[in-house]
């Protein structure tokens, strides 16, 4: 990066570790950290609202919907992440090809299971054969989403559930009394209230999502997990310019301090979030922040 | 947020329309990136190594584009299986049990040897404790010869493993070894005889993949007939190596 980089072995320690944390190589881990707050922009709000349609789904009086809610909530935090994680990425990806295949080879007449193969025809291949590197790694990080966002929804609706139950039910009998129908008391008194019951659940689901994000590193992503390791194994002159030792452990010490700094500043955020969320609120804290204020 | 989407899909629409137009045959090369000399990452973050180097030259005398995709060691297989790139480039040894699940190119390096390396010399390398990486024919070997044997997914681990005292000794190819043996001041050492292991490395592919494999097959035959082989070989590995 630096004109004085050209030759490492020769340079002082300061100059040294200049050039060393700027190649190329730091580069790419520094962009995957961007891939994990990515992730993590894109997750939150899908898993939102996936919480929301399953908690509504399952208080719905109609039967069926309400069993579908229930079922999935209850499936989702029955399995473990990992079993999940693993299991379903694949088994959506190659649901995806199959779809693509019987639509666009329909006169394909080679089975699609042959052996341990899941062969589909060319044209039917997600992302095709043919497209370049940033394609295929969008696509694993779309399919990386929608699981982050199906597990973590499922959670989120078992807290957002709890939250519409938590509600007065002064409230809603008031609501009823002056002639609101269900779905005008669900949205005008059930939704604005239910946050502040159900954000010491959401904040606590962002704290593990937070952390889950390594998770990325199992689907094949190369995040800063991946980097960490990599950079920080032991590297010979033979093969860089920037000879090292083991030097893994600094560079998981400092995820280590990007983690906790994360979720220190998420926790000032989040409080800060409640605090509004309260006031006014028929809750204790709703009632101290009345208090103070007389 | 609408707008988004709609975008997004948009461009993707058009952009699987754009490559679903061009015909050239890209053929996507998965390897490790953590085995030099082998395959490794280079400063620049870039796939290098003595198989990058195979590979580009094979491609071009295949007339085939190539992609390089890094892919970790244990999912390597399942993941060509299923697709995700269409070779394994990656110092992977002939062995039966692989031939099993995929198929193999002729070997692109001879047969080599591997080693042993510890932390002092009088370990006990029938009845200790020896790590290798997971899944290779090293692995294989130790489980085999008596050794108590420890796995982990990347050489790295193997050779930390040892540094540590988890492991009396580490099995891999000699090869990988020696320039850490090389640079360790004295902290690891060869140890024991070095055991000749496998079939010679060559490319993987899928088993309905005939078609790709004898265009491998072809360009390096041509490869070892020209002797452009030996020389990436010497320049990778060293005069030592055995050459074609």
């Amino acid at each position: 990066m630096f004109e004085y980089c050209t030759d490492p072995g020769t340079l002082s320690q300061f100059r040294w570790f200049s050039c060393f944390l700027t190649t190329g190589v730091h580069m790419s881990f520094y962009i995957s950290f961007f891939k994990v707050l990515a992730l993590l922009a894109i997750t939150a709000p899908i898993a939102l609202s996936f919480g929301f349609f399953g908690a509504m789904a399952a208080r719905s009086p109609f039967l069926p919907l309400s069993w579908l809610g229930r079922g999935y909530i209850a499936n989702v935090r029955g399995i473990p992440d990992i079993a999940f994680f693993l299991f379903f990425v694949i088994a959506l990806d190659q649901a995806f090809e199959w779809a693509r295949h019987k639509i666009k080879c329909p006169d394909w007449d080679q089975p699609i299971r042959q052996g341990a193969d899941f062969i589909v025809c060319k044209a039917a291949k997600l992302p095709l054969g043919t497209s370049p590197e940033w394609m295929h790694e969008s696509y694993g990080f779309f399919l990386a989403t929608i699981t982050f966002a199906l597990v973590f929804g499922a959670f989120a609706a078992s807290v957002l559930y709890g939250g519409m139950r938590a509600v007065p039910h002064a409230q809603i009998e008031t609501a009823e009394a002056y002639g609101m129908s269900p779905r005008q008391t669900f949205w005008r008194i059930i939704v604005p209230q239910m946050w502040v019951y159900a954000l010491p659940g959401l904040s606590n689901l962002w704290m593990v999502l937070i952390k889950a994000t390594p998770l990325l590193f199992l689907l094949g992503i190369e995040d800063i997990v991946y980097w960490a390791r990599e950079l920080g194994g032991t590297k010979t002159s033979k093969f860089t310019a920037y000879p090292h030792g083991d030097w893994r452990m600094w560079y998981f010490l400092f995820l280590l301090v990007f983690y906790l700094a994360f979720t220190r500043l998420s926790e000032v955020v989040l409080e800060k979030l409640m605090t509004r969320l309260t006031h006014g609120q028929a809750t204790s804290g709703g009632e101290a922040q009345r208090k103070a204020t007389v | 947020m609408k707008k988004l989407i709609l975008a997004t899909a948009a461009m993707a629409l058009t952009a699987s329309m754009a490559f679903a137009g061009s015909h050239s045959t890209t053929v996507r090369m998965g390897t490790e990136g953590a085995y030099p000399p082998y395959n490794f990452i280079n400063d620049a973050g870039e796939i290098d190594g003595f198989e990058r180097d195979v590979g580009d030259e094979l491609c071009k005398r295949a007339g085939l584009t190539c992609e390089w995709v890094k892919n970790d060691w244990d999912s390597i297989i399942p993941n060509l299986v299923s697709g995700n790139y269409d070779t394994i480039i990656a110092g992977m040894s002939i062995t039966a049990e692989r031939d099993e699940v995929i198929d193999f190119t002729q070997n692109y390096i001879l047969p080599e040897e591997s080693a042993y390396v510890a932390a002092s010399e009088g370990v006990d390398l029938k009845g200790g404790v020896i790590a290798a990486q997971t899944a290779t024919i090293q692995a294989g070997y130790i489980a085999s010869s008596g050794a108590t044997l420890v796995e982990f997914a990347t050489p790295e681990e193997t050779l930390a493993a040892v540094r540590n005292g988890e492991a009396d000794a580490v099995l891999a190819n000699k090869e990988y070894l020696a320039p850490l043996v090389e640079e360790s001041g004295g902290a690891l050492i060869f140890v024991g005889d070095p055991v000749p292991l496998g079939g010679g490395v060559g490319m993987g592919l899928r088993e309905s993949d005939d078609e790709l494999r004898e265009k491998f097959n072809v360009a390096i035959t041509s490869m070892k007939a020209d002797g452009s082989l030996n020389v990436l070989l010497i320049k990778w590995f060293g005069e030592g190596i055995q050459t074609y």
